[in-house]
């Protein structure tokens, strides 16, 4: 079973035909440009002294993100992962609560307990990521364990890195979702480097979708910075798993276009690479595509970075209002209470 | 009521759950088809199905996280090492991220972790451990070690029943070794209560799980000389019951802490140096510790019995401190 290298998506006829409308490509639009504008708004943060610790961003990510989060269903789950700022927007969780986290306020989803983008919102599908990558990936199979167990037409999504595809929990989590057939769609954003450590350092192949067929299920790789061949390839995958057809490893390839994190430069990126990719920016690709496929007016363009704009300024403001978390609730939830498995939080 | 085997009544709790509530599911390595290592899943397949008591591939860590993924999509999991020991294969799936995704996220995860663990009869290095402290160090996580038939059961069904995750180490040398007697009807024993295995005025001895036979042996033998000794079985260690322990303590002026993990760190430092601050001033004597050495477990067996604490060695420290 040889991988399958996705051929990017022409025209608006080919669009539509797998289920987008106008009105779906500009919300994608949006939610690239409200993902970016969080992640550019947070280094301002961080300069300020604002955010405590480190902080993480997700550039070059957001066709990937946008494109998988636009193909899950209402009541499909997943595990995002530090790069998937997109994927968190088109779910649903209010940016607004994202510079909360970021700075340690109380309305974080994590109420001040982690940073950066390790968060999540259970109502809206997505489980808080850890660091210790890709952990929540086997996670996700529990959850699509869940859904056969129960015989719901559900698929959870499992997000992992090129670098933390070489984790053991990876392989785990794939060769049971492999044996038992279980609607899971797998993503490896391969964005070339973890942390300094170049692709060809973590893995001998060429592309980390082939492993999938030693899992016995499709592998696929898409690049990265088409939001719409990605939307494809991921709606297939969605599809597939939730007929009962099994897994998919789905591989992005983009560039990690800043360093791991905010402390790094990545100056061991090749410039050439790196000039290389910013030509390929999937914000600006598919900006050019709205414009030259699908009609965009300039107008229309001005409306929606207006409403992101607002939206991030409202955003940031409603942030700063949160209060600092209470050192008495220090020790709160370390245990749950029964009372809370009375009413579900997960969907 | 009947008399039933240590590993029955695990077994007969299971079964009740799984019967009660369609929540309830089985995974691990061996726990359907074949009914589990020890059996105590024998015949669970056949009554529930493929789709709730799960073989699962040799994967520790798929079936921690497969457990814990499944609990945030509303499921009460109850998984199994094979062997506790295996465990160590499944740490990050704990301590990562099961232990900690309500205090950061609030999502609950109601899963189970059934270990069989303890030595005696020649496992070695990798199948006789007694992991629970390493666990109990870690919060967000509970600790459940059941001595008896009747506690094994009941402590069984609270910790499908509770909201966080649950290590319910059951003692493979009790598995078939001890009978009692075992409600039939559906009962939650519950956790941090500590049971008084025997009364006794003079020495306490606090310990839990195989221990606690050998701490009653060695009680007995000391009764011939007047030696009043009460054996104070914790059930569980997180939560523990530092009422019960520092009550006796101070009823009695003299404690000796007796576990079968290792010295250095284990559980039985925690409760010393909680009785030394909480009941200093009613000791007669130095709370004692009794554990196994800061070694692996060896697989011969007179390596085995110097390794793991007999009931000669508890008389004597008994002797040591009625002394004192």
């Amino acid at each position: 079973m040889a991988v399958r290298e996705a051929e990017p998506l022409g025209s608006l006829e080919e669009v539509h035909e797998v289920g987008l409308d106008r009105e779906d490509l500009f919300g994608m639009y949006r939610n690239m440009l409200t993902a970016r504008g969080i992640e550019e708004r947070g280094h301002i943060l961080y300069k300020q002294g604002k955010i405590p610790g480190s902080f993480y961003t997700g550039r070059g990510n957001e066709a990937s993100a946008v494109g998988v989060a636009s193909a899950m269903g209402a009541d499909d789950v997943g595990c995002p992962l530090q790069r998937d700022m997109g994927v968190h927007i088109t779910r649903g969780v209010e940016p607004w609560r994202i510079f909360a986290q970021y700075m340690g306020r109380a309305d974080g989803p994590t109420r001040g307990r982690d940073g950066n983008v390790h968060l999540g919102d259970a109502r809206l599908g997505l489980h808080a990521m850890v660091s210790h990558l890709p952990a929540m990936l086997p996670v996700a199979v529990g959850m699509g364990l869940a859904f056969r167990i129960r015989e719901e037409r559900r698929v959870a999504v499992a997000w992992c890195g090129e670098g933390a595809a070489a984790r053991g929990d990876a392989h785990e989590g794939m060769n049971l979702a492999g044996v038992r057939r279980l609607p899971v769609v797998f993503v490896i954003d391969n964005n070339q480097w973890a942390y300094s450590t170049p692709a060809h350092l973590g893995h001998a192949i060429e592309h980390l979708a082939d492993r999938a067929a030693g899992y016995g299920f499709e592998g696929v790789v898409v690049d990265g910075t088409d939001v719409l061949a990605v939307y494809r390839e991921a709606k297939r995958a969605v599809d597939k798993a939730r007929e009962g057809g099994g897994p998919t490893l789905l591989e992005s390839v983009t560039l990690r276009m800043e360093g791991h994190a905010v402390h790094d430069d990545a100056s061991y990126v090749p410039r050439e690479m790196f000039e290389e990719w910013v030509r390929r920016d999937p914000i600006e690709r598919f900006r050019n595509w709205l414009l030259e496929h699908a009609g965009m007016t300039l107008a229309e363009e001005d409306e929606i970075r207006a409403g992101v704009k607002k939206l991030l300024n409202d955003s940031l403001q409603r942030a700063e209002e949160s209060p600092l978390p209470d050192p008495a609730l220090l020790l709160d939830g370390v245990y749950a209470s029964q009372d809370e498995l009375e009413t579900p939080h997960h969907k | 009521m009947a008399e039933k085997t240590y590993l029955q009544a695990i077994s007969d709790g299971l079964r009740q759950e799984l019967r009660l509530d369609p929540r309830v599911f089985v995974l691990g390595e061996d726990v359907g088809l074949y009914g589990g290592a020890f059996k105590v899943t024998d015949g669970f397949q056949e009554e529930f199905g493929p789709w709730r008591v799960i073989d699962m591939p040799l994967s520790e860590t798929a079936i921690v996280a497969g457990a814990t993924g499944a609990a945030l999509m509303g499921m009460r999991p109850v998984a199994e090492m094979q062997f506790a020991d295996f465990v160590s294969c499944a740490w990050d799936h704990l301590v990562t991220v099961a232990a900690k995704q309500h205090y950061r996220a609030g999502t609950p995860i109601p899963i189970v972790l059934r270990l069989p663990s303890g030595g005696g009869f020649s496992g070695g290095p990798f199948h006789s451990q007694n992991p629970e402290s390493l666990f109990a160090h870690i919060p967000g996580l509970k600790v459940v070690c059941p001595a008896t038939p009747e506690d094994a059961k009941g402590l069984l069904v609270s910790a499908i029943a509770d909201a966080n995750p649950v290590l319910f180490f059951e003692h493979k040398h009790l598995y078939r070794r001890i009978k009692g007697e075992v409600p039939d009807e559906r009962y939650l024993t519950p956790f941090g209560k500590a049971r008084v295995h025997r009364p006794g005025d003079d020495i306490v001895v606090v310990t839990w799980g195989a221990m606690v036979y050998t701490a009653d042996e060695a009680a007995e033998q000391v009764a011939a000389d007047d030696i009043s000794v009460e054996v104070l079985d914790l059930r569980t260690l997180i939560p523990w019951d530092r009422e019960a322990v520092l009550e006796s303590a101070r009823r009695t002026s003299k404690v000796l802490v007796l576990h079968e993990d290792t010295r250095t760190g284990g559980f039985g430092a925690e409760i010393a140096a909680t009785i030394a601050e909480e009941a200093f001033e009613h000791l007669d004597g130095p709370v004692k510790r009794i554990a196994a050495p800061d070694a692996p477990v060896p697989f011969s067996p007179p390596l085995e019995k110097a390794y793991i604490p007999q009931v000669d060695d508890v008389v004597a420290g008994l002797r040591e401190l009625a002394a004192y």
